[in-house]
């Protein structure tokens, strides 16, 4: 088992399986055609960035979504808001670099308008990234911890 | 809550209730932004208008229709006018049975109720739509030094880097609420050490470098951080006239798509690069040298996405973001020589022009309108990323000159010459 420690950006607990990002995670590419075609009762969210090797077709739904930041549309948050409110985003998301503001965004408008919010850990470092891989089994506590088991 | 930032009296309260606990909860979400980005207060809003992002009625974007529900049904409106991002649909671009029955019966059946909720929460008038606020045309162009809440990615690094203007990236729904309380955090973009460079980038090509692709180029490298751009002037000048604000339009829709850019410095153009100069570039920034093998590069690394990549393409976008009024001339000019050069009248694809409502409207007071429309080329308002946002057009082969709509969308991306050999010749 490794630790690291983050900062909890929406501090909260979660267990899930690691998917990991080594590039900058588009929310919109990603997220896109499984918001809007999946049906509703799909919560597997496959993603649909083609310009992302490590996650394209992969189920991104209740994962431990490690990256070290999001790129792309403004839209990102928004987006990131719709995947909680619809049950399709992550269990957490784990990011090895101080988050951006569109992910914050997304993070924080769970957390204020939504009832469950989304654990988010930021600054977990670049080991972090370059330790865990997809299909690790995550932990992560509410200090901002982050176990992979 | 527990905060860190100091608030004003005014601020607190609103955070604390007496104006409501929506409005609370919109003051909530703000601080907690800021607060992540460590922002020590709040600071006003000082452009007129703002600019949000989202223009869509998407059905399945109910989450974001439910929460400004409750901002109406609170009483909240927009503290300032905004403009928004192009609507997703136009009856004039082409399209057929199904793409139709997907649009209307399934995507945006939220449309209309959508454009009311704007209405109501400030929105500047029915013909504000578009990514390109900021042209003359439109009327909503920031002064510089102005502190924004806007959203759209491309708009708020052209505020930042062209105009000067001062606005982090933010996000859909959190600009709507910058607009709301009319103050947003103090952190990033808006602080003078936010927009220091942390890489320095040399262009040493042997000619003009296309503004998609070293925008493109940039945005993967450096990611979220602030470019300065040297050797650039060499090819686009030093002025900010009318030819390079277009150019930087499209550069810097593409470092903010294929990265995240939402300031860039160009040496030698940009208002604050003449007047601070390399000052702005941050100590130990990072390198980042870009010739021609190394746009070439890039330019190879784009996926092709169509399922028979050997095929013809079936539909040309240009426009993305929407085309300025010189734009759009130039573009009528050039596709009247290039098919009076191959012996045609109208062009070998249908092809979609898209600009503001307003810069629409003066290019058709033109005599370019009736040149433009000889060609067969469609002029629209219409965003082409929401128009291919649906399963059919993964079976359509589009070709676009927009690294943003490549990005998005399973579109195919050529240079600006080879689109319009294409459209004008039916070359590839």
């Amino acid at each position: 088992m490794k630790t690291f420690k983050g900062r909890p950006v929406v501090p909260g607990t979660a267990e899930a399986i690691a998917l990991v990002s080594h590039g900058g995670f588009n929310t919109l590419a990603s997220f896109q055609n499984a918001l809007q075609f999946d049906k509703e009762e799909d919560k597997t969210a496959k993603c649909g960035d083609q310009n992302n090797p490590d996650l394209y077709k992969q189920p991104m739904g209740g994962s431990a979504l490690c990256l070290p930041q999001t790129i792309g549309s403004t839209t990102g948050g928004m987006v990131l808001y719709c995947a909680k409110v619809m049950g399709k985003c992550p269990a957490c998301m784990l990011f090895s670099e101080h988050i951006d503001s569109l992910a914050a965004a997304g993070a924080i408008l769970g957390a204020v308008w939504t009832d469950t919010p989304m654990p988010t850990i930021d600054c977990l470092g670049e080991e972090f990234l370059n330790t865990v891989k997809t299909g690790d089994k995550i932990k992560v506590y509410e200090d901002g911890t982050v176990e992979i088991l | 809550m527990d905060y860190k930032m100091e608030l004003t009296p005014e601020q607190a309260a609103i955070l604390n209730g007496e104006k409501g606990e929506v409005m609370a909860k919109v003051m909530k979400t703000l601080v907690m932004y800021g607060e992540a980005f460590g922002a020590t207060k709040m600071i006003p809003v000082t452009s007129e208008k703002g600019h949000l992002v989202t223009s869509f009625g998407l059905k399945v974007m109910s989450p974001v229709y439910d929460l400004m529900d409750q901002l109406i049904e609170a009483g909240i409106t927009s503290t300032q006018k905004f403009s928004v991002d192009p609507k997703p649909v136009d009856p004039k671009v082409p399209s057929n049975f199904a793409k139709n029955l997907v649009f209307n019966k399934f995507m945006y059946t939220k449309q209309a109720s959508y454009d009311e909720q704007l209405r109501k929460l400030g929105l500047v008038s029915n013909d504000a739509y578009t990514c390109t606020c900021y042209m003359d045309e439109v009327g909503n162009t920031p002064k510089k030094g102005d502190i924004l809440s806007w959203a759209e990615s491309s708009a708020v690094v052209y505020a930042n880097s062209v105009l000067g203007a001062r606005c982090n990236r933010n996000s859909g729904i959190i600009e709507l609420f910058g607009s709301i309380v009319g103050c947003v955090p103090y952190f990033g973009l808006v602080t003078d050490e936010g927009r220091k460079a942390t890489w320095i980038v040399e262009v040493k090509t042997t000619k003009k470098p296309e503004a998609q692709i070293l925008g493109s180029a940039i945005g993967m490298k450096v990611m979220e951080d602030v470019p300065y751009v040297k050797g650039l002037t060499d090819w686009i000048g030093t002025e900010l006239d009318d030819t390079t604000k277009a150019y930087l339009k499209d550069f810097g829709a593409a470092t903010a798509s294929n990265g995240a850019v939402g300031l860039y410095h160009i040496a030698g153009l940009t208002p604050e690069a003449v007047e601070q100069g390399e000052s702005l570039i941050a100590e130990n920034a990072q390198v980042y040298v870009i010739d021609d093998a190394e746009l070439e590069r890039v330019y190879k690394s784009y996926p092709v996405m169509w399922k028979k990549a050997d095929k013809a393409p079936q539909l040309c976008f240009i426009g993305c973001p929407h085309l300025s009024l010189q734009q759009l001339k130039e573009w009528t000019d050039n596709v009247c020589e290039g098919l009076k050069k191959s012996g045609k009248k109208k062009v070998t694809i249908p092809t979609v022009f898209t600009a503001a409502p307003a810069v629409c409207d003066e290019f058709n007071k033109t005599e370019y309108a009736a040149k433009l429309a000889a060609t067969g080329v469609t002029l629209s308002y219409i965003c082409p990323l929401m128009y291919m946002n649906n399963p059919l057009a993964k079976k359509g082969r589009v070709i676009t000159n927009s690294n943003k709509l490549r990005t998005y969308t399973t579109s195919r991306y050529y240079t600006s010459d080879e689109i319009l050999d294409i459209i004008t010749k039916g070359a590839k």
